[in-house]
């Protein structure tokens, strides 16, 4: 038995199966995916970095592959003060956003100085059976260290049975002085039994200076 | 032709492809990482510490740029103390001191287990406003049998140098007086340095058993 054949056997167990040896970490280089079943449960679909934007919209890959979204918004930055990010659906590809939601909104707030506490329902920031753009937090500070990071779940947008439920939280400090942590909740539905295939999120006055957003997919096995 | 280079052979169909047969679990044993293109988990799990009755957990390492959000995950975590507190605070300078200045909110849910008492509010107990003393997760969790706290923290972008570092939190707990508090705090690390170790520890001197891991978010 040559050389190569002796090096080649002793590759394989005895039983004929491949011996770890045979491949390592170079065997692999070539594979750019693998079976659905060993992959994550957690799929980044899309990044979008805002720099002076007017808005940030994700009118692809929202569709009937997963039955949740995960929206993370990594520190948006206003460029205005008193600024509030808020998002909507749409059911023509992004179009128009302008889908129907009722929502709950409320908030828990502490100062800096301590001067004041709250936990409260904010009827300004709810919504019954608009199709106004949803509000993410009340007014942001747009001093330089300011900015908010969140977390938006949208359960089953391409559901053409029921209506969209979604739930916020969000983090950030307002506007007034002295600043102080708002901790902002919003829940609701998008009121329509249409696909809901885009989001859109912008500042109700001025640019997102600076920002990520990420969109995640939750796999449904 | 030995038996090897036979049995060799059963491992390959007639057209040469290698056999599902051929390769188990133990043949990749020497696989420690897998090409970049290969879409994998997007949160990853960068370390799991399991306390027994131990004064704190620390992680000190891998806190830096790779990762814009990161999620601890606090299991049944049971101080040795009666009403003791889980708590968390950040560091600058690798875990050599803690006490990075954060304000914070804190509303909690009470239900007792024989349903004699509810509640919802804010509680100004455990707040913090321009503090550096530890931010509160959990309350008055029991010391034994079966009460522990448990819970979820996410903390942005730590490594920023440009905005303060906000997080959130929500925690469920057993009180000592056989009562549920769902907790949730909320706040931000007052500065613009980087932070780059995170510290759990009890209040009253408790020492913890439980276990917290730390994930990456891509």
């Amino acid at each position: 038995m040559g050389t190569i054949t002796r090096k080649f056997a002793n590759n394989f167990l005895s039983g004929g199966t491949f011996a770890a040896a045979a491949i390592n970490n170079s065997s692999l280089t070539n594979i750019t995916d693998v079976p659905t079943a060993v992959k994550g449960k957690l799929t980044l679909i899309s990044t979008q970095t805002a720099s002076a934007s007017a808005s940030i919209s994700f009118t692809t890959g929202i569709d009937s592959t997963y039955d949740e979204y995960i929206f993370k918004f990594i520190n948006m930055h206003p460029s205005a003060s008193d600024a509030r990010l808020t998002f909507n659906l749409s059911t023509d590809g992004g179009s128009s956003y302008n889908v129907t939601k009722t929502t709950t909104s409320f908030y828990c707030t502490h100062q800096e100085n301590a001067g004041y506490a709250e936990l409260a329902y904010t009827t300004g920031s709810d919504l019954a059976q608009s199709t106004a753009y949803q509000r993410i937090t009340s007014g942001l500070s747009n001093d330089n260290d300011s900015a908010t990071s969140a977390t938006l779940h949208l359960f089953a947008p391409s559901s053409t049975t029921y209506v969209k439920n979604f739930m916020l939280v969000s983090n950030y400090f307002n506007v007034d002085s002295p600043a102080g942590s708002y901790n902002f909740y919003i829940a609701g539905y998008g009121n329509t039994t249409s696909a809901v295939n885009a989001i859109d999120f912008k500042f109700d006055s001025g640019n997102i200076d600076d920002g990520i957003i990420k969109m995640y997919g939750v796999s449904k096995t | 032709m030995g038996t090897i280079t036979r049995t060799i052979g059963n491992s390959f169909t007639t057209s040469g492809v290698i056999k599902s047969s051929a390769i188990d679990n133990t043949t990749l044993s020497n696989v420690s990482a897998l090409p970049a293109a290969i879409p994998t988990g997007f949160m990853v799990l960068l370390s799991t510490q399991t306390a027994s009755a131990s004064a704190s957990i620390s992680f000190t390492t891998g806190i830096d740029s790779t990762y814009k959000e990161y999620m601890f995950i606090w299991n049944n975590c049971q101080p040795s103390v009666d009403f003791a507190t889980l708590g968390f605070q950040a560091s600058t300078d690798g875990g050599s001191s803690y006490g990075v200045t954060a304000t914070t909110s804190f509303f909690k849910a009470n239900n007792r287990e024989d349903n004699s008492f509810t509640s919802l509010g804010y509680d100004g107990g455990q707040d913090l406003a321009q503090s550096t003393n530890d931010v509160q997760l959990s309350l008055s969790i029991g010391s034994l049998g079966s009460r522990s706290s448990s819970g979820v923290l996410n903390i942005f972008e730590p490594s920023s140098t440009t905005f303060v570092k906000h997080f959130t939190a929500v925690s469920s707990d057993r009180e000592n007086r056989d009562r549920l508090t769902n907790c949730y705090s909320a706040g931000y690390f007052n500065t613009t340095s980087a932070l780059n170790s995170f510290i759990f520890r009890c209040n009253l001197s408790a020492n913890i058993t439980g276990t917290i891991q730390m994930f990456g978010i891509k």
